[in-house]
């Protein structure tokens, strides 16, 4: 197997390592393994991208590390673990998702921002309601300072005017803002780590931008690791560090962004690349798209779960034994070709 | 290494019948995994088959008065005799009260009355329009004051369980008149309001806002007082149908008006109205059967309250006059505490209306499901 | 939010029009004037006038104008709070009524408080623990509350009462304070009496409530506002209680609208068979002698305070929703 050691010398604390993360829904039609035996390692201060097309299981992934995940998802095996080697290191995946520590770990240790800024909000309380309530969750202050924090919060994020907006329902404001409220929330408790759950999809471009550039220097001016999930290869492009390629709840590549974009290993990766407008490409070609469609994760295929999609197989391997997965801490691809030199 | 094409998998046998089958079809596969709702649907089945054969189950007049023989408690029917299998009833014996000198019948174990099926009874027709007296069971060549009183006789000695069986057929049928006049109003008017919109919409959706922020009782009760004395007991049946069938209405015009306005917005919908099909044939190839199915819950669901309108109407002596049998007119001997607390068997009536109104709403629930197992 | 509070006083005021017109056309239906069947009411008793005292009687009442004017002419009586006069009590029907009106309120308002206070735990209860054997319980309950007609409901309990625990159970006072003045000792002695009658009246819409709190609270529970707050670090009770449980309040406050008429409907029988004073009973006896001014003033009385019950609740339900309070701002 062809494996490369993550680039950097002076390589960065470890802020979560997740290890074999299995994750099934189980329902009278049969169980689905939304999740089966994810791995990755997200690097303090940096930018992990997590990619692939929906259904792969990067939100469930998200939700799964803030124990979140909705009946009758349950975590089958894996562990993942917080600050790793240090006096704070604490194994999510052992915790009763109704605990204290788990509950201090929500917005506390790790923020969330969500895909849909509208819905994300309720409608029924003032921003600042729902602001206050975030960070009187993690700080023992009082009303009228976790307002000012609150207030604070809403100025980090870039929206004008804070000390009226903070008393605007959430439904006052545009899509663009709401999404900076989102961010506001997840940043309330003052957490080590973000996930970002597709934080521009719902946003035009403009404001996409505009949103990219916020995470980024909130990213450096708190020395956040941002855990960003995606479909989007612009985005990882223009804001990972390093690239966990997703299909059908299993890692198909790690890598370094530059390595990712100029050499993918997995052929999957290579078919996204493909599948990205490009403005360099000739007038009139067509955009590549991948064949086929991602099969519901309750009917995986035999052998490689990307085999019948694939272009690059090499032979009936491929349908019959499950390609070994990428090692934890390095980058390299889940895949025959890397294996046996094509 | 031979690289091969990737192939669809072969569409299976159950595939090919759930692509052609019908909206109906669907609708139908789904509703058979509710067993309540299943359940339910044979319970109202057979509602409606003693309906149709009330008179052939009913084991005595349900009409004939005896003064003597008022207010006999249920009769147990005693299956075996002297070892062997002889179903029968005691006869009853006159016995004089001595202190308010009243005559009345009080069960005599000494005489036995055997119980035979298929016995000759009084005079009917069946489904109406065949003569004959043959009644499933009751007593052969009854004397007077002689019969089987599963439930009791009421005050004037008329046998509970036979009323029962002919309050049935008035209460259901008028129930399903009821909602059918409903039905045709409903579709009617929501649809033109669904289909048109604009101001005929807004005025009909007032209209139908209007009628609900009514308190109903009274004002049915004040329509329903309204009826002449003089009527015959079918023109009062017309006139409480009419009536009721306004309660019902304004329900089944909001599913229509709600589905025609999402079906208006679907892309087949679009897609023969781009291909030129006219509008009557959109509506009723397209649009029609794509929500009967909604519409047949929504009626289902709309005859629990036809059925407790009529129950109450009647019960309040509004409804259905004497001698029209129904389940109100039988409820309405109950109102008395003082007949209740001697008689309490009148209270039976109350069975077969809970009874029914579950089940519809078992089966309504269903099919509602089943229609639009997303909503 | 002016315009939408206008639009409903509007809408209100259309009702009332609606409603007035059908009380009238029900005073109208029955054959035969008031003269006539005031003079089918003397002669029962006894005495009789004479033809020309009857046209004077039409033309003083306006009976010999078209109906158009006799409507307006009986609006503008009624808009000064006369009814007329009852021909069964032979006394001013707002005297005849008198307390009855208020007591028919004081029970729908109880059964609608009771609905409330039973549907909103239960309903909280079923949609958070879905498919749990006390879901299963209460939706089988839920299900019976609607299928038994009230007056049945009523009906039976007062049988039990009678026979098991000797009790009678009907009535809104004990007997030594029905013909009492108001006092607070006749207050208390009400709402001793009210828990019976409310319950029997709120079976059937509590159950219909649990239903839609239950519906309407698992839609809510699936939306990401709920994950926000979860992920915010609350406790699973206050992200529940806070946030999707008051999206879900919606249906309560606008249940007003379309309980209360139904449940002062269900009071006119169930005050039938339990005995209560309200005006139920009256209303009945009204119909059945064919006192037809008293049994219009009672429709018309019932139908005006839903009108305001209804105007209340949408009121309600713009107080507690920021979008619609908002509108406009």
């Amino acid at each position: 197997m062809l494996q490369t050691p993550m680039a950097d010398h002076a390589a960065p604390a470890v802020a979560l390592a997740v290890r074999d993360l299995a994750v099934q829904f189980r329902s009278e039609q049969g169980v689905v393994r939304a999740l089966d035996g994810v791995s990755f390692d997200l690097h303090a201060g940096r930018t992990l991208g997590i990619v692939g097309e929906s259904g792969c299981g990067k939100s469930v992934t998200a939700r799964s590390i803030l124990r979140l995940i909705d009946h009758p998802g349950i975590i089958t095996g894996g562990r993942m673990v917080l600050d790793p080697s240090t006096p704070r290191e604490i194994d999510l995946a052992s915790l009763d998702p109704e605990s204290r520590q788990m509950r201090e770990v929500r917005g506390g240790r790790i923020g969330l921002i969500f895909q849909e800024p509208m819905t994300a909000l309720s409608v029924h309380y003032t921003v600042g309601n729902q602001l206050i309530e975030a960070v009187r969750q993690h700080h023992s202050v009082s009303v009228a300072e976790a307002r000012n924090r609150a207030t604070e919060l809403l100025r980090d994020v870039g929206i004008p005017r804070p000390e009226t907006r903070i008393d605007a329902y959430p439904f006052e404001l545009s899509g663009g803002l709401r999404q900076r409220v989102g961010i506001a929330m997840a940043l309330a408790g003052d957490p080590d780590i973000v996930i970002a759950d597709e934080p521009t999809t719902a946003l035009d471009v403009t404001t996409q931008a505009q949103i990219l550039s916020l995470l980024r220097g909130l990213q450096e001016a708190k020395n956040i690791s941002l855990m960003l999930i995606t479909h989007d290869m612009g985005v990882i492009a223009e804001m990972a560090d390093e690239v966990t390629v997703m299909y059908l709840g299993r890692v198909v590549e790690v890598a370094p962004v530059r390595q990712l974009f100029a050499a993918p290993r997995h052929p999957y990766t290579r078919a996204l690349l493909r599948a990205v407008p490009s403005i360099l490409a000739r007038p009139r070609q067509r955009l590549s798209t991948i064949g086929g469609a991602v099969p519901h994760p309750g009917s995986r295929p035999f052998g490689c779960s990307f085999h019948p999609r694939c272009a690059e197989r090499v032979g009936a391997v491929c349908m019959e034994r499950i390609p070994d997965p990428v090692p934890p801490g390095q980058a390299g691809a889940s895949c025959f070709r890397t294996e046996v030199p094509a | 290494m031979s690289v091969t094409v990737a192939n669809d998998p072969p569409v299976t046998a159950p595939e090919v019948r759930f692509a052609q089958a019908t909206q109906l079809q669907l609708t139908w596969w789904r509703f058979r995994r509710h067993k309540l709702a299943l359940a339910s649907l044979v319970l109202v089945v057979l509602f409606y088959l003693v309906a149709i054969f009330a008179d052939f189950l009913a084991a005595n007049d349900p009409h004939a008065t005896d003064a003597r023989r008022s207010f006999i408690p249920p009769q147990g029917i005693h299956l075996f005799d002297e070892g062997g299998f002889n179903p029968h009833v005691y006869g009853l014996k006159g016995v004089r009260d001595m202190r308010t000198f009243k005559l009345s019948y009080t069960p005599d174990a000494s005489r036995k009355l055997p119980v035979r099926l298929f016995v000759r009874g009084y005079d009917y027709d069946l489904l109406g329009f065949i003569p004959t007296s043959i009644h499933l069971f009751g007593i052969d060549d009854a004397g007077p004051g002689e019969g089987v009183f599963l439930f009791g006789t009421d005050q004037l000695g008329r046998d509970l369980y036979s009323r029962m069986m002919v309050a049935t057929r008035v209460s259901l049928s008028i129930g399903l008149a009821g909602v059918t006049l409903s039905l045709f109003l409903g579709v009617l008017l929501g649809g033109i309001s669904g289909l048109y919109g604009g101001w005929v919409d807004t005025l009909i959706q007032r209209l139908i806002e209007l009628l609900r922020s009514v308190p109903t009782i009274p004002l049915w009760m004040g329509l329903a007082a309204a009826l002449p004395n003089t009527w015959s007991v079918t023109q009062v049946y017309f006139a409480i149908t009419l009536i009721i069938s306004l309660i019902g209405w304004t329900d089944l015009a909001r599913v229509v008006r709600g589905r025609f306005l999402a079906l208006r917005e679907e892309d087949f919908v679009i897609a023969a109205e781009l291909a030129g099909a006219s509008q009557g044939r959109i509506i009723f190839r397209h649009m029609l059967p794509s929500f009967a199915s909604h519409v047949i819950a929504a009626t289902t669901l709309a005859l629990p309250a036809m059925i407790i309108s009529e129950t109450s109407l009647s019960f309040l002596g509004l409804g259905l006059r004497p001698p029209a049998v129904s389940w109100g007119i039988l409820l309405q001997d109950a109102q008395n505490i003082q007949v209740l607390s001697g008689a309490p068997w009148l209270l039976l009536a109350a069975v077969p209306v809970t009874v029914v109104i579950l089940a519809f709403n078992f089966l309504g629930d269903g099919l509602r499901d089943a229609a639009d197992p997303y909503g | 939010m002016l315009i939408y509070i206008l639009r409903r006083l509007g809408f209100a005021f259309i009702t009332c029009i609606f409603i007035s017109v059908l009380t009238f056309a029900i005073i109208r239906l029955p054959p035969g004037d008031f003269v006539d069947a005031y003079i089918a009411n003397l002669a029962a008793s006894g005495s009789s006038i004479s033809i020309d005292q009857a046209e004077a009687m039409r033309r003083a009442y306006g009976l010999d104008q078209s109906i158009f004017v006799q409507y307006w002419s009986w609006m503008v009586r009624v808009l000064q709070g006369d009814f007329g006069v009852s021909m069964m009590w032979r006394r001013p029907v707002t005297e005849v009524i008198g307390d009855r009106l208020w007591l028919t309120m004081v029970v729908s308002l109880a059964a609608l408080f009771l609905t409330w206070i039973i549907a909103l735990p239960i309903g909280i209860y079923s949609a958070v623990r879905q498919y749990s054997i006390g879901d299963y319980i209460f939706t089988m309950l839920g299900f019976i509350g609607l299928a038994i007609p009230n007056f049945l409901l009523a009906l039976i309990l007062m049988y039990f009462g009678f026979r098991y625990l000797g009790l009678n159970v009907g009535g809104l006072f004990s007997a030594e304070y029905v013909q009492a003045p108001w006092s607070l000792g006749r207050a208390w002695d009400l709402a001793k009496h009210l828990p019976l009658p409310a319950a029997v009246l709120a079976i059937a819409g509590t159950a219909q409530l649990i239903r839609i709190m239950r519906a309407n609270l698992l839609d809510e529970l699936r939306k990401p506002y709920v994950v926000t707050a979860r992920a915010k670090g609350l406790t699973e009770r206050r992200a529940i209680l806070k946030y999707p449980v008051r999206a879900a309040l919606n249906p309560f406050a606008s249940s007003v609208a379309y309980l209360f008429p139904y449940l002062v409907s269900g009071s006119i029988i169930v005050s039938l068979v339990l005995g209560l004073p309200t005006v139920g009973p009256l209303l009945l006896q009204a119909l059945v002698a064919q006192d037809m001014f008293l049994a219009g003033a009672i429709v018309m009385m019932l139908g005006v305070m839903t009108v305001v019950g209804t105007l209340i609740s949408d009121l309600l339900l713009m107080w507690i929703d920021p979008r619609i309070r908002l509108e406009g701002r």
